[in-house]
C-alpha cells in the first residue's frame, strides 16, 4: 500500500511529461487522480494500521545495492503515517486548487506530482539513505517550482532556497555516513539502526555525528538563526507551492529530527536536550516578534512558521530529555509535536493558498492595501477567521490540542521553559487579529469595489482542510491513538 | 608470449593502422566511413575486454602489464567514452574535408589511456602517458584554421611537454633508486630508499599524472581545450586519459607505505585542485569553459580517492564507481554541447527547454549527476568518496569536497536556471543523426547506471591487484 502511495504520483508525473495531448483543464484532472490514488492508499494503511502491533508496520523491501546495505524499504509508524497522510491531503488540495500556469500546465503538474511523490518517500522510508535520496530530490522539484511560476524575483528565491537547503542536507549526509560507518556490519536500514544504538556511550564522536545532523535538519526546519532562506522563498513562490513548502518541506526537518536523532542517537540527544530546546524557544518568541512586524501578508504567515516550528521542535527536544520520572510527560510532548505538525501543515497550508487567492486577484501582498474585505467576501473571511483562530491556538481547533500538549510535557520537564513559551501564543493571538483587522475590517479600498469572493473549487479545497482542523480540535481521538502508540514506544519504551 | 591477452589493445592497435592506411587513399567525401572502422575496432575491443574479465588479479607479459578487475573496469570506461566520443564527431568534422586520421588519433590516445590503466611497470606508464599525449596534441588543434583551437593546442603542448619530461625524470630516479622499474621490485626495496631521493622522484610523476589528470598544478589546458577543441575531443580528453592516469596514480600510491606522507600530499592537491576548480568556474560565462573547469574540480574529487589508498579498504572501488559516474555525466553534457554545434556562449543557451526539451533535458540531469543530487549514478560517486575519506580519518577532506560541491551547484544551476526560466531567443540549429544519438546513448547510460548501480559496484568492488602479488 505505501508503495502504491509513493509510486502513483511519481507515475502521474511521467505520464504528463510524456504525453503532450492534455489541455490544461485535463491535465489537473489527471493530476488530481494520480494524487488521490495516493492518498486513498494512505488512507488504507491508516485503517489497517493496528496501534497495538509493532514499531513499524506495512513494511516493503526490495534490494537495490545490498553491497552498501542499502535498500527500497518503506514502512511506517503511527508519527510517520499521521504526517504522511496529512502531506497527502495537502498536496491534493495544491493540485485542486485553481491556479494559474502560466499556458505551461502540464510541467506545473508534473512538477507537483513528483513533489508529492519524493515527499512521501522522505515520510515512508525505512532506509536512511533512501530518506536522504528523497530528501534531496524535494529540493530539485522545489527549485524549479518556485523558479518558473514564482513572482518578484523567483529565480534569485529559488536559487537561494536549494543552495542554502542543499548545504544543510550535505551536513546531514556526512552525520549519515559517519553514522553508518559506526556500526558492525554497515547497513542503512533504520531498523536495525534503531535497534542497535551504534553511538551510545561514544562521547565525541557521537556529539558531532549528532550536531551535523542536526544542523543538517535544522536548516529545513527552521531554527533561528538557520532560517533566513524561508522568507523569501514564501513571497515569491507560487501561493499552492508555498503551501506545500510550509505544509509539507518543514516538516521534513522535524519529522527528521525524530526519525534520526531521537530515535537512533537517543542518548547523545538527551545531552543536548537543553540547548535545542532553548533554540526552539528562541524561534518561538523571534519568530512570532517578527511576524508581528511584518507588513507582507506572505511574510507574516511565513515568520508563524518558524514559531511554529518552534513548538514542534520543543516538543522533540522535551522527548528527548532523559529526566527520570517524566515518562508521561515525555511522550505528551512527543505527541504533541507530532499534532501540531498535521495541524500546522492544514492550517499554514490554509493560510498560504488564500493568500495566493489574494495574489491571483490584486496581485499584492501588502496588507496595507487591503481592508473591508469582509462584506464583499463573507466566504473567504470566514474561512480565514478559522484557520487564523486555529494557528493560534482557539480551544476547539486543532493548534490548541497540538500546543497544550507540548506545554504540558514541557512544563514537566522545564518548567520556566513553558512559562517563557506561552508568551510566543500571546504574540501570535496579536498578529492573527491584527492581520484579520487589516484584510476584513475597516474602509474598502477603491480597487476592491470589484473584489470577486472564492469560487466553488476554491471553498472546496479550503473546506475540507477546514474539516481537518475542526475534527483534529473537537475529536483528536482517531489521531492521537496512532501517535501515541509510536510515540510511547520512542520516548518511553526506549 | 600470451598474446591474447592483449586482444583489447591490439584491436585498437591494428584499427588505427587500418584507418591511416584508408585515410591515405580515400577520396576526400568517404573519410567519414572511418569513423565506422573505429567504431568496429571499439567494438572488438570492448568485447574483448569482456570476454577476458579476470577472475582473480594476475601479471602478464613477465610483470609489466596487470589483468585486475580495476583495470578491466577502467578499459571499458575508457573504450565506452572512445565509443560515444567518435560517434559524434562524423557530423561534427563534415566540413573538414581531411579527417580521417583523426580517427586513427582518437584510437591511438585511448591505446594510451588504458596502457596507463593497465601498467605494471613504470616504463610501461611511461609509454602509456606518452602515446595518450602524442596522439591527443594533434587532436586540439585539428581545426587548422581556427585560431583559438590553435592557441589550446600550443597551451596543451607546452604544459605536456614540461610535465612529460618531469615524469620521465621520476621515473629514471625510481630507476635509480632500486635498480628496476618493476612494481613488484619497486614495492619491496621503496620503503628502504632514501627519503629525500623517493620524495623527488614521487613528485616528478604525480606531477607529470597531475597533468594528465587536469589537477593542480598541471591544470591549465583543460579549459582552453573545453573551449576550443572540437567538442567531441574535449569530451574524449576530459575522460578517457583521467581515467587511466587516475588508476596508475592509485597503483604507485599503493607500492608505498601509508608512512611516506603521499596521502597529506595528495589529499591537499585534491583539495587545491577541487578549490580551484570551482572558483574559477563560478563566474564563467561561456559553457564549454565552465564544463572544462568542472572538469577540473571533478579531477580533485577523485583524487580524495587516490589519495586515501591504503588507508581505506574501499578506496579503489569509491575511485572507480566515481569515475565512471563522471565519465558518463561528462560525456552527455558535451554531447549535447556537440548537438547544438558547440554554442558555448551561455546567453545563447537562454530558454532551451523549450526549443530544444530533450538536448536541455539531458544537460540538466548531466549537471545534477556532476553535483552528485541522488538518486543519480553520481550521488553513489561522490557518496563513496566521502564514506572513504571518513572511514581513513580524513574528515576535513570530506568537509572541503561538501563545501565545494555547494560552490558547484551555484554554477551547475545558473546554466539551468537560463536554459529553463529565461524565454528563447531565435532559433536553434542542432548537428544531425550521429550526435544526437550519442547524446541520447550518454543520457541513457546516465539512468540505467544510476538505476543499476548495484551492478557497477560489485564490478569495481573487486580486488585490486596489490604488490608483491
Amino acid at each position: 500500500m505505501l508503495t502504491v502511495a509513493l509510486f502513483a504520483p511519481l507515475l502521474g508525473a511521467l505520464v504528463l511529461v510524456a504525453t503532450s495531448r492534455w489541455s490544461s483543464a485535463q491535465a489537473r484532472w489527471i493530476a488530481t487522480g494520480w494524487s488521490g490514488v495516493s492518498l486513498l492508499a494512505l488512507v488504507m494503511a491508516w485503517l489497517a494500521f493496528d496501534p497495538s502491533g509493532a514499531l513499524f508496520q506495512h513494511v516493503d523491501e526490495v534490494q537495490w545495492v545490498p553491497s552498501l546495505g542499502m535498500a527500497y524499504r518503506v514502512g511506517v509508524d503511527g508519527i510517520a503515517l499521521a504526517v504522511a497522510t496529512m502531506s497527502a491531503v495537502l498536496f491534493l488540495a495544491a493540485i485542486v486548487y485553481p491556479f494559474d500556469t502560466q499556458g505551461r500546465a502540464r510541467q506545473y503538474y508534473a512538477w507537483l506530482l513528483f513533489l508529492h511523490g519524493v515527499s512521501l518517500g522522505v515520510f515512508l522510508a525505512l532506509d536512511l539513505l533512501m530518506f536522504y535520496v528523497c530528501f534531496d530530490l524535494t529540493l530539485v522539484g522545489m527549485y524549479f517550482l518556485i523558479g518558473r511560476w514564482g513572482h518578484g524575483e523567483p529565480q534569485l528565491a529559488a536559487f537561494k532556497f536549494f543552495l542554502y537547503t542543499f548545504a544543510g542536507s550535505l551536513a546531514l549526509l556526512l552525520g549519515i555516513i559517519a553514522l553508518y560507518l559506526s556500526l558492525d556490519s554497515p547497513t542503512f536500514d533504520m531498523r536495525t539502526i534503531i535497534e542497535q544504538q551504534p553511538l551510545a556511550g561514544s562521547g565525541t564522536y557521537a556529539s558531532l555525528v549528532f550536531l551535523a545532523m542536526m544542523l543538517g535538519l535544522a536548516i529545513k526546519t527552521p531554527l533561528v538563526p538557520v532560517h533566513t532562506w524561508l522568507p523569501q522563498a514564501h513571497v515569491d513562490a507560487p501561493g499552492p507551492a508555498s503551501a506545500i513548502l510550509a505544509g509539507v518541506l518543514l516538516k521534513m526537518g522535524t519529522y527528521g529530527m525524530i526519525r534520526l536523532p531521537l530515535a537512533m542517537l537517543g542518548e547523545t540527544f538527551a545531552r543536548f536536550a537543553l540547548p535545542v530546546a532553548l533554540l526552539a524557544l528562541l524561534a518561538i518568541l523571534y519568530g512570532a516578534l517578527v511576524a508581528l512586524g511584518q507588513a507582507n501578508l506572505k511574510r507574516r504567515i511565513a515568520y508563524t512558521s518558524i514559531n511554529h516550528m518552534g513548538y514542534t521542535v520543543l516538543g522533540i527536544a522535551v522527548a528527548a530529555s532523559l529526566a527520570g520520572g517524566h515518562d508521561e510527560a515525555r511522550r505528551l510532548a512527543l505527541t504533541g509535536a507530532t499534532v501540531e505538525m498535521v495541524a500546522h501543515g492544514l492550517i499554514t497550508g490554509s493560510l498560504f493558498l488564500i493568500s495566493g487567492s489574494l495574489w491571483q486577484r490584486t496581485g499584492d501582498y501588502a496588507m496595507a492595501r487591503y481592508g473591508g474585505l469582509a462584506r464583499r467576501a463573507p466566504q473567504l473571511t470566514a474561512l480565514t477567521v478559522l484557520a487564523a483562530f486555529a494557528s493560534l491556538g482557539m480551544p476547539g481547533l486543532a493548534g490548541f490540542v497540538a500546543e497544550f500538549q507540548v506545554f504540558t510535557g514541557t512544563f514537566a520537564v522545564y518548567p520556566w521553559l513553558a512559562v517563557l513559551g506561552v508568551l510566543g501564543i500571546v504574540i501570535t493571538a496579536a498578529l492573527f487579529l491584527d492581520l484579520l483587522w487589516r484584510l476584513f475590517f475597516g474602509r474598502l479600498p477603491e480597487h476592491l469595489e470589484n473584489f470577486p469572493d472564492l469560487n466553488r473549487a476554491e471553498i472546496g479545497v479550503l473546506g475540507v482542510l477546514a474539516l481537518g482542523i475542526v475534527a483534529i480540535g473537537v475529536a483528536p481521538h482517531f489521531l492521537l491513538e496512532v501517535v501515541e502508540a509510536s510515540a510511547s514506544l520512542l520516548s518511553g519504551g526506549r | 608470449m600470451p598474446v591474447a591477452d592483449l586482444t583489447p589493445e591490439l584491436a585498437l592497435l591494428i584499427g588505427a593502422v587500418v584507418i591511416v592506411l584508408g585515410a591515405a587513399f580515400m577520396p576526400h567525401s568517404r573519410q567519414g566511413w572511418l569513423a565506422g572502422a573505429a567504431l568496429v575496432a571499439l567494438t572488438i575491443a570492448l568485447v574483448a575486454v569482456i570476454v577476458q574479465w579476470p577472475a582473480a588479479p594476475s601479471l602478464t607479459f613477465t610483470g609489466v602489464w596487470i589483468l585486475d578487475a580495476p583495470a578491466s573496469l577502467a578499459k571499458l570506461i575508457i573504450l565506452g567514452s572512445g565509443a560515444l566520443a567518435v560517434a559524434m564527431s562524423p557530423d561534427w568534422m563534415r566540413s573538414d574535408p581531411r579527417h580521417g586520421e583523426y580517427y586513427a588519433l582518437c584510437l591511438f590516445a585511448l591505446l594510451g589511456a588504458m596502457v596507463m590503466a593497465a601498467a605494471g611497470d613504470s616504463m610501461e606508464l611511461l609509454l602509456g602517458v606518452l602515446l595518450s599525449s602524442a596522439a591527443s596534441y594533434p587532436l586540439v588543434a585539428y581545426h587548422r584554421g581556427f585560431a583559438p583551437a590553435l592557441e589550446a593546442g600550443m597551451k596543451y603542448f607546452l604544459i605536456g611537454a614540461l610535465a612529460n619530461a618531469l615524469l620521465c625524470v621520476g621515473v629514471v630516479m625510481l630507476f635509480g633508486l632500486v635498480g628496476d622499474t618493476d612494481y613488484r621490485v619497486l614495492s619491496a626495496f621503496l620503503a628502504q630508499s632514501d627519503r629525500l631521493a623517493l620524495s623527488v622522484a614521487m613528485g616528478c610523476v604525480i606531477l607529470g599524472l597531475a597533468f594528465k589528470l587536469a589537477a593542480f598544478p598541471a591544470h591549465a589546458w583543460m579549459p582552453d581545450v573545453a573551449q576550443a577543441a572540437p567538442a567531441p575531443i574535449a569530451a574524449l580528453l576530459s575522460v578517457a586519459p583521467k581515467v587511466g592516469a587516475a588508476l596508475a596514480l592509485a597503483r604507485l600510491v599503493a607500492l608505498l607505505p601509508v608512512e611516506q606522507g603521499l596521502t597529506w600530499l595528495l589529499a591537499l592537491v585534491s583539495a587545491t585542485t577541487m578549490t580551484l576548480g570551482n572558483l574559477a568556474a563560478l563566474r564563467q560565462n561561456d559553457v564549454r569553459r565552465l564544463l572544462g573547469w568542472s572538469s577540473v574540480s571533478q579531477s580533485g574529487y577523485a583524487l580524495m580517492a587516490v589519495a586515501m589508498i591504503g588507508r581505506a579498504t574501499d578506496a579503489a572501488t569509491a575511485l572507480l564507481v566515481f569515475l565512471a559516474a563522471y565519465a558518463l555525466a561528462n560525456l552527455t553534457a558535451f554531447a549535447v554541447v556537440v548537438q547544438l554545434r558547440g554554442r558555448t556562449d551561455l546567453d545563447d543557451y537562454r530558454g532551451l527547454v523549450r526549443s530544444q526539451p530533450l538536448a536541455a533535458s539531458l544537460l540538466i540531469v548531466a549537471m545534477l549527476s556532476l553535483v552528485g543530487i541522488p538518486p543519480l549514478v553520481g550521488f553513489f560517486g561522490k557518496f563513496l568518496l566521502f564514506e572513504v575519506t571518513l572511514a581513513a580519518d580524513h574528515a576535513w577532506l570530506a568537509v572541503v569536497a561538501v563545501l565545494n560541491t555547494l560552490a558547484s551547484l551555484y554554477y551547475y544551476l545558473r546554466v539551468a536556471a537560463v536554459m529553463t526560466f529565461s524565454r528563447p531567443a531565435g532559433g536553434v540549429s542542432v548537428l544531425g543523426h550521429y550526435s544526437r544519438f550519442s547524446m541520447l546513448a550518454g543520457g541513457l547510460g546516465l539512468v540505467a547506471s544510476s538505476l543499476f548501480i548495484e551492478f557497477l559496484m560489485r564490478s569495481a568492488g573487486e580486488a585490486m591487484l596489490a604488490f608483491p602479488p
